[in-house]
């Protein structure tokens, strides 16, 4: 049976919880029951789904790579085709509620996180669309790794604080978010891109992208008559993940695979894979794995896509890791970018980086298929943005 | 008695207030706070707030994330600042309380911590992103065994809230001035004296000390009359870092907080 999860303090099993400075409390207490509230609210619901369907493009389609399944010689592959949707990843399914619920909530003022960019691009699309004002924080190390997102990001109004602390990165770009927060909690709304950070974040994140899976189970149902044997996706934060998966967490047959960054290699140390290689730890308000040394100080993690770069991961994967309800691996940087290519000239569709890695993962999973079984990859955004870094590369 | 205790109670018979300066352990070395602390106690200070480096300090401001990252360079860890404790309680009965982030005490050992931080000699502890309702063993094990675990009451807490934080609070009560991140600010909020007031009728007992933004002699003599203490954090580190080039640090904190100290005993 489905346990009630996080349960009333945010907590999934010993994972999540509220580790936050004071200050936040009462805030995330009210966004919590404003929360609570507009979720039962029907006029809220509509509004979110008309913007899903017409704004954003939902839904997308559930599409069966007939190539890709014939070169890996086992399994019917599909594509849940959240590259399709406006601004190019599943980023703008919770944008977009979140920036509803501001709204609500009669915040004036966004702040955001960003590492790729791809989360980035979504909060400024929504503000834009909403009339609200939007900061962004990046890393400098990811501005110039995703020139191209920082661009349209200012083009959509947003202003993109260069954050310059720490490894420059996606960590420290959600410090940064915090301490913006925390000195402005009045007037502004914190739209937390991913299923980390304090309750009621994950929870609220989740649930914003489980559209993903609810779409997904729907779909195939219809198309095949039967449920997969796997979910494959990739996992940073771990929110086009948890979307995927949530929806089939009681159809037991089903399996969860996650899919990290190895990076260089797990035993470089230089990767971002926080549930295979990390040990339980506190970071950004909530307990859940995390890439660190002996003494707590938390490392900086590395992968050729910006989007997984994160040392932390959601509380609800580590409660799934935990509890044996999805199974997590890694793929390098090299095995990722070999599927980004192979993905292009097989289906005609050039994959976000990091949906490569669940790509990648799948010639070890085919091993273990048979020849009908389906398995369901959650392509999570299009490509266009890593071609500047790939062209870089040599093939 | 905890040595925290028994400094309010003999402050508050001479009808004084605590002065209690913040320092990154570790910054610019650990045998340079050792001479600081000496020092800051000599100036006046009443207790002395020891920040641990940790790599996200997200309750920080600037000058406090620049220390800490400085000594995480130099490889300092909570152990090393429990050693510290040790080293400095042959010399000094000053009241120590640790600032650290939850994290390196979750990889220490919650339990271990409060054994081997009481052992070394260290009062208290402040963990700024570990509310009262999170890790309630780890907190109540520390209440036990008598590591004060201060509590914060910030200007977005209701009263309800500052309630229950006041009776499980330890030693004193952080109270927060402003809403935002720690460091030096020109000008407080102006409602922050009737916040303090109303903080103080529901603290009762507990000692209520003021923190976060407060840089100057003429703060530290306005808020020193409606609180029980004063925290200062950046702007002592601020003077650490001014004194580094000649290497005077020890002997600028000394001054600084002798000048704040001089306005309200």
């Amino acid at each position: 049976m489905k346990p009630l999860l996080p349960d009333k303090n945010g907590h999934y099993g010993v994972f999540g919880g509220q580790y936050m400075p004071e200050t936040l409390m009462t805030p995330l207490r009210d966004l919590e029951a404003a929360y609570r509230r507009l979720r039962r609210d029907a006029s809220f619901k509509r509004e979110v789904e008309y913007y899903l369907r017409h704004y954003a493009g939902r839904p997308t389609p559930l599409y069966f790579c007939k190539q890709l399944s014939s070169v890996l010689g086992r399994g019917r592959i599909y594509l849940k085709r959240e590259d399709l949707l406006h601004t190019g990843s599943h980023k703008i399914n919770n944008a977009l509620a979140q920036g509803l619920l501001a709204r609500r909530m009669g915040k004036k003022r966004i702040v955001a996180e960003t590492g790729a960019g791809q989360h980035g691009v979504a909060t400024a699309t929504v503000c834009a669309l909403f009339g609200l004002e939007c900061h962004v924080y990046m890393g400098t190390e990811d501005m110039e790794r995703q020139a191209l997102n920082v661009y349209r990001m200012k083009l959509l109004g947003a202003r993109v604080v260069p954050v310059t602390s720490g490894s420059r990165t996606l960590k420290d770009a959600m410090s940064e978010a915090i301490r913006d927060w925390v000195t402005n909690v009045k007037t502004t709304y914190y739209l937390l891109g991913s299923v980390g950070g304090p309750h009621p974040y994950p929870e609220m994140v989740r649930d914003f992208q489980t559209v993903i899976g609810k779409e997904a189970r729907q779909q195939v149902l219809k198309i095949e008559g039967r449920l997969p044997k796997y979910l494959v996706a990739c996992v940073g934060g771990g929110s086009n993940s948890i979307g995927l998966f949530h929806p089939f967490y009681n159809d037991r047959s089903v399996r969860f695979l996650g899919v990290e960054a190895a990076g260089f290699g797990l035993k470089t140390g230089r990767h971002s894979a926080t549930l295979v290689a990390g040990r339980v730890g506190v970071l950004h308000g909530a307990k859940s794995f995390l890439l660190q040394d002996k003494d707590g100080q938390v490392k900086i993690a590395h992968s050729v896509a910006a989007g997984l770069d994160y040392p932390g991961v959601g509380p609800e994967h580590a409660y799934y890791r935990q509890t044996g309800r999805a199974q997590y691996a890694a793929v390098t940087d090299r095995e990722a970018i070999e599927a980004f290519g192979l993905l292009s000239k097989t289906e005609g569709i050039i994959p976000a980086l990091e949906s490569s890695h669940a790509l990648a993962y799948l010639p070890k999973l085919a091993k273990h298929l048979k020849k009908n079984d389906i398995v369901i990859v959650c392509l999570s955004g299009r490509g266009d943005k890593d071609a500047n870094t790939l062209s870089h590369e040599s093939h | 008695m905890n040595r925290i205790d028994a400094t309010f109670r003999k402050l508050k018979k001479r009808g004084r207030r605590a002065l209690i300066p913040f320092v990154t352990a570790g910054y610019p070395g650990l045998g340079a706070t050792e001479k600081i602390v000496l020092g800051l106690e000599s100036a006046g200070a009443d207790v002395v707030e020891l920040g641990v480096p940790f790599s996200d300090p997200i309750a920080d401001g600037p000058v406090i994330q620049m220390s800490s990252f400085e000594a995480l360079k130099k490889g300092v860890t909570l152990k090393d600042v429990l050693g510290l404790v040790g080293r400095l309680r042959r010399r000094t009965q000053i009241p120590l309380v640790a600032m650290t982030y939850f994290n390196p005490v979750l990889q220490y050992g919650p339990r271990r911590f409060v054994t081997d931080a009481l052992k070394a000699g260290l009062d208290g502890v402040i963990i700024p992103d570990l509310p009262p309702q999170e890790e309630k063993d780890f907190q109540a094990e520390a209440r036990r065994k008598g590591l004060a675990v201060v509590l914060f009451i910030s200007p977005t807490t209701p009263p309800a809230r500052a309630r229950t934080i006041a009776a499980q609070a330890r030693g004193f009560i952080y109270f927060v001035s402003l809403v935002g991140v720690t460091g030096a600010r020109r000008k407080l909020p102006p409602d922050l004296k009737a916040r303090l007031a109303a903080a103080k009728r529901i603290a009762g007992e507990t000692p209520v000390c003021v923190g976060f933004g407060v840089s100057s002699p003429k703060q530290v003599r306005e808020l020193g009359r409606y609180c029980d203490g004063v925290i200062v954090g950046s702007a002592v580190v601020n003077k650490i870092r001014e004194g580094l080039r000649l290497k005077d640090y020890a002997a600028r904190t000394a001054a600084f907080v002798r000048s704040l100290k001089g306005t309200h005993v």
